[in-house]
């Protein structure tokens, strides 16, 4: 007899369910052995770091307190370059919101003459492959003077966003329905009115989607970095993780310990807007 | 500008102020920003770069240079082979993630932590993993068989599979993602068709998923060729080009020339890719902006 509330037992969902876990543990394992492998360099003295232990004897935060006290050569700017990344980051953000919405709003809602070719113009952008741009990008800055400035890399970083960016809001704005404009055009609303009491806050979502994603693009960026930007008190801290290996020894356990350091904000950020993320970027990326 | 009307009558065209409307020119105003960004750092950059390339020498001269040779079949290596199992791989994930099982969601949330974490310290990570002496895998070969693993990164050709493993690593969770969304698109109800027929896992794939998914997995396969066109940190980082610049592929020789100040050599070497990029970058865009 099968009693109420207990499923019945059955070998088929046990084999099916053992077939999914012999994927789902190769997974797990292949996604997180590398940032294990940071974070066991992190809390591991140096000795233990180096013998290729799985856990260390003598499991320790002595490596984050060299950190923030700055006590290593290579760790003398360190809060001037995280604060750098911070800048830049919320800098290219801000930017790229503000210059992508105006630009899907014209396209999208104005319906500007030329709009279209922009967009493809913006299209054509984004299928250049990133590091190709940059070395023609990187004679640009310096033709306008801007190397080793942090505006290089922001406005380096905002031109890597933009076109995304106005494709995504582009998609999201096609959805909104034209009677909205037309209501409050009848209300006698100007454009700059329907722009800002219409169309923001019904983008709220897909603005937090881009602005996400333009901070992380920023935030994560090396190679535009490392190309642009050189004194140790103006470059960000994927560039200073990157001078860590010119030495012959290099400290891989306070490498490793601000790297973990500097991958928290973004996947930080990016569990906050996760929900935001996925469906406002996926929709953009993918028009089938 | 004049229109012109049916036989040789033509009557001056208005001002351009009276053919807009104020919408329109907000239109613009609102416009010019990205048109100044576009403008400048990229109508420019490129013209530039391809000015500084247009001397016949550059390409003789890159013809000559044994590394651009090497960098080149590297970068079809690493086109045809990487995002062909990288594409597969997440094709066949996307069928295991899109399983309903509270314990796949928190799997799901996990998996796309590499593809959120900045490159450096992960790719930094795993090439002291590969380290021969004090890396954690031949730590684990040693203490398993009793011998020392391979030298990884100095060999060229195992590096070279290791930075396209690195490659893998970072970009499968977003493809992934992407082709979970085309996989939940498709409606349930032929699936329960198929079973009710007693369709096999495989036929269900072959008769209802695939031809379902079929555009849009080519579509990321070729988006997914550009950028990894333009993935410069899973070689550089992971083996700097070496040993002996013989991993390099375009995008890190391109900025190997401009770190030895050989601009030119630099954007002579990208353009060499560009018959390649072109028709892909006209096909996205056809298929984008239909």
């Amino acid at each position: 007899m099968k009693l109420p509330g207990v499923s019945e037992f059955s070998w088929r969902d046990v084999a099916t369910e053992a077939r999914l876990l012999l994927i789902g543990i190769p997974v797990l394992l292949w996604t997180m052995i590398p940032i294990y492998h940071m974070f066991l360099f992190a809390i591991s003295p140096k000795e233990d770091a180096f013998s290729g232990k799985l856990w260390p004897d003598h499991p320790t935060l002595h490596n984050f307190e060299i950190v923030f006290k700055q006590q290593h050569y290579f760790l003398r700017d360190f809060y001037v370059q995280f604060w750098n990344s911070v800048v830049i980051a919320a800098a290219v953000g801000a930017l790229t919101l503000v210059i992508a919405t105006a630009a899907a709003f014209a396209i999208s809602r104005l319906k500007v003459p030329g709009g279209r070719m922009v967009l493809n113009l913006a299209l054509f952008t984004y299928f250049i492959p990133a590091a190709f741009l940059a070395v023609p990008m990187y004679r640009t800055m310096g033709n306008y003077g801007l190397l080793n400035n942090h505006w290089s890399l922001i406005l380096a970083m905002v031109t890597i966003a933009s076109p995304y960016a106005i494709w995504v809001l582009k998609q999201a704005s096609d959805k909104l329905p034209v009677e909205l404009d037309e209501a409050a055009v009848m209300d006698g609303a100007t454009t700059l009115q329907i722009f800002r009491l219409v169309y923001l806050p019904l983008m709220m979502p897909s603005l937090v989607a881009i602005g996400t994603y333009a901070v992380l693009l920023a935030w994560n960026e090396y190679l535009y970095a490392f190309l642009l930007l050189s004194n140790d008190q103006e470059i960000t801290l994927p560039v200073a993780l990157g001078n860590f290996l010119a030495a012959d020894d290099s400290p891989w356990e306070l490498l490793m310990t601000t790297g973990f350091i500097y991958a928290l904000p973004p996947a930080a950020v990016y569990y906050a807007f996760r929900r935001y993320m996925v469906g406002g970027l996926t929709a953009g990326a993918v028009k089938s | 500008m004049a229109i012109t009307l049916s036989g040789d009558q033509s009557i001056p065209a208005p001002p351009l102020s009276s053919r807009l409307t104020p919408a329109q020119v907000w239109g613009i105003v609102l416009l010019a920003p990205y048109l100044l960004v576009f403008l400048a750092f990229v109508v420019y950059p490129v013209c530039y770069g391809l000015w500084l390339a247009r001397a016949p020498s550059n390409y003789v001269a890159l013809y000559n240079d044994p590394i651009f040779a090497r960098a080149a079949v590297n970068t079809l290596i690493f086109l045809v082979i990487g995002i062909n199992i990288k594409m597969l791989i997440a094709l066949f994930l996307s069928g295991f993630f899109a399983q309903q099982r509270t314990w796949i969601r928190w799997l799901s949330v996990i998996f796309i932590l590499p593809w959120a974490v900045p490159s450096i310290p992960t790719i930094l990570s795993v090439r002291f993993m590969l380290n021969p002496e004090w890396g954690m895998i031949n730590h684990l070969i040693f203490s398993l068989t009793g011998d020392d693993g391979p030298n990884w990164l100095n060999d060229p050709t195992v590096a070279l599979s290791m930075a396209i493993a690195v490659h893998i690593w970072k970009s499968l969770p977003f493809w992934t993602l992407i082709l979970i969304t085309g996989r939940l698109a498709i409606s349930h109800d032929l699936f329960e068709a198929a079973e009710v027929d007693g369709a096999s896992w495989w036929q269900k794939f072959r008769f209802i998923t695939w031809p379902s998914m079929q555009t849009l997995y080519i579509t990321c396969t070729l988006l997914s060729m550009i950028w990894t066109l333009g993935d410069f940190n899973s070689v550089y980082l992971l083996t700097g080009g070496g040993p002996a610049d013989l991993t390099h592929v375009l995008s890190t020789l391109g900025i190997r020339y401009l770190r030895l100040d050989q601009l030119s050599l630099a954007m002579a070497s990208i353009v060499c890719a560009m018959p390649f990029v072109l028709p892909l970058v006209y096909f996205m865009m056809k298929r984008l902006s239909r």
